[in-house]
């Protein structure tokens, strides 16, 4: 695994190994908070921090940590880091803070985090660890957002409300209303909602990688037939 | 020539999915036509507006999927799904409720899936519930019955309903709404069960009910037995579900006192019951396939229908409580396994084909 490109990282994180569509980890945060970008960027952000945190971490100590004791030790730092952002969110966004509620705490019991320590961190350099905690973090968070703007569009027919909970007094009017007051569409707000969209954005993956697979296959050099074959009888035609 | 092995018994029937399915069609006229009596043109306009959509959502996800469009939409089976789900909506209804909840129900209900015979849930109860969980005021603004309109002021015809649910027209049309006969029950708060017939017109003028919901409910049941009659369905599930509702209704009915949850003939006949027992609970997917088994599902949704309806947050409980079973459905089954001829006992969906005992 140590001879892993930084370009494979990134691309591992962002698409072919996304935490939330390919390896399916960490979706009850993903279908609990997404309900409008706010809360999407902010638990997309929060799991970032936390999971490039605990990589680097766990990347450090790799080679002093005995086999028997290595879970503990991984939950123990991602425990620490998620008390960190807590705290940070408390002391910088503390409305986003209540409306994320018990997510926040519960980022330690997020798979992707521990899986990344157990599955990467505990086995390479600091700086790939570090940077495969972030992309893995924005993959993981982009995809959050994502879900967050389509169900914040159909739910309650808006973009960007709230803003200002996490970019401050500025982003007060950010907020764009697509149908009108009144407008809502509680499906898409409640959990079924999260759960169609994460099941749509899947799809839409599978078959983009399906289309892209296919391009390949065709710009591909055609197999001659027979082109390969040693003829021991007969002529070639 | 070759010669076919054919063994006996001969059955010939001519029931394949097209024909079940336009008998199932006809037999929802006398209950649609009932409806159509007692609270307008909304109903109809309903039917019409779902059909037109389900037949679109089923022929571009037929052509999506690269099947034969024309052979699936003469199965008419997404029609039987539109025209319960425009049954069930309330008249008047805004056309995009009809179009979201028709919608719904063909292309995610049912298509994704796999189409018709894979859909675990029922498609009409899926939209209807997206429906009722999504836009609760509209699901439950329910036009008063036209006997009771007030003196002078006459119901909506077919013109003005148009108008009231498409949207081309701007001018707002006042439809009078009224509580159904299970809304005024849980919303009973102190009157004896007798005090409440007498007071509200939605009883005092009816015969058994509720004005209008009777008829209703009697217009299915019609329908529901003529389909008994030519076979479409086995009587099993339907009476079961029946049974059950009554006899739960019966047991807690407290005697007509304040708490009471209303009498067994208002349970039968009103709300979804008879719509639900003889077109939703006997449908041939979603419930259960032994006779065994169908007798408790449908002992299982009256049952759950009536919890529902009494200590739930919603005044009917026929989607809910049809959506739960369906889940169901595949335990009982495995659980009411008929014996085989030649068996001794009958024999687990779950046992390996191996381990043969007997």
């Amino acid at each position: 695994m140590a001879d892993i490109t930084y370009r494979e990282i990134t691309k591992n994180g962002l698409w072919s190994n996304n935490a939330a569509l390919v390896q399916l980890l960490g979706l009850c945060p993903l279908l609990a908070v997404t309900g409008s970008v706010v809360n999407a960027l902010g638990l997309g952000l929060a799991t970032m921090l936390v999971l490039t945190g605990s990589n680097i971490a766990v990347s450090l100590i790799r080679k002093r940590i005995s086999d028997a004791v290595k879970i503990p030790a991984f939950v123990m730092i991602i425990a620490t880091f998620t008390t960190c952002t807590e705290l940070l969110m408390k002391a910088f966004t503390y409305e986003l803070y209540l409306i994320l509620g018990i997510f926040i705490p519960l980022i330690v019991t997020n798979c992707t985090i521990l899986g990344r320590a157990e599955a990467f961190a505990c086995k390479n350099k600091v700086g790939a660890s570090a940077l495969d905690g972030l992309m893995m973090g924005i993959g993981f968070g982009l995809v959050l957002l994502v879900i967050g703007t389509i169900r914040e569009i159909l739910g309650s027919g808006t973009l960007f409300d709230n803003m200002h909970l996490l970019f401050g007094p500025m982003a007060e009017n950010w907020t764009i209303h697509f149908f009108g007051e009144g407008y809502g569409f509680l499906v898409a707000v409640l959990p079924p909602g999260a759960f169609l969209v994460a099941g749509m954005l899947i799809a839409l993956k599978n078959i983009i990688d399906d289309r892209i697979e296919r391009h390949r296959a065709a710009k591909r050099a055609p197999v001659i037939k027979g082109a390969k074959r040693v003829r021991t009888t007969g002529t070639v035609s | 020539m070759a010669l076919l092995k054919l063994t006996s018994p001969h059955a010939h029937t001519t029931q394949n999915t097209g024909n079940v399915m336009q008998l199932v069609l006809l037999a929802t006229i006398p209950g649609a036509l009932a409806l159509t009596a007692f609270f307008g043109w909304g109903t109809l306009i309903n039917v019409v507006i779902a059909s037109i959509v389900a037949v679109g959502c089923e022929a571009t996800i037929m052509h999506l999927r690269k099947r034969p469009v024309m052979f699936y939409l003469r199965d008419c089976s997404a029609l039987v799904t539109a025209v319960l789900l425009g049954l069930a909506l309330p008249p008047l209804a805004p056309w995009w409720l009809v179009l979201v909840g028709t919608s719904f129900a063909i292309v995610i209900a049912k298509h994704l899936y796999g189409g018709l015979g894979y859909n675990p849930f029922n498609p009409a109860m899926v939209g209807y519930v997206v429906l009722l969980i999504s836009f609760p005021v509209q699901m439950t603004s329910w036009p008063a019955p036209m006997p009771l309109y007030p003196e002078g002021t006459d119901a909506p015809g077919l013109w003005q309903s148009l108008q009231m649910v498409l949207p081309f027209f701007n001018e707002s049309v006042d439809a009078f709404t009224a509580a159904t006969p299970l809304d005024t029950f849980k919303h009973n708060t102190g009157l004896l069960v007798e005090q409440l017939y007498q007071s509200d017109p939605l009883y005092s003028q009816a015969d058994w009910a509720g004005v209008g919901w009777e008829w209703a409910n009697l217009g299915f049941l019609a329908g529901g037995c003529f389909l008994l009659y030519r076979k479409v369905f086995t009587w099993h599930a339907p009476v079961s579900m029946l049974v059950a509702l009554a006899l739960c209704s019966a047991l807690f009915y407290d005697g007509g006192s304040s708490v009471s949850h209303g009498s067994p003939v208002l349970h039968l006949l009103s709300g979804a019951t008879m719509l639900g027992a003889f077109f939703i609970v006997t449908d041939p997917v979603t419930s259960a396939t032994s006779n065994r088994g169908r007798m408790i599902y449908g002992a299982l949704v009256g049952v759950l229908i009536f919890i529902i309806r009494s200590w739930g947050s919603y005044p009917d409980a026929m989607a809910f409580a049809v959506l739960l079973m369906n889940f169901a459905a595949p335990l009982i089954d495995n659980y009411t396994l008929p014996r085989t001829y030649g068996h001794k006992k009958p024999r687990k969906a779950t046992e390996k084909a191996t381990d043969t005992k007997d």
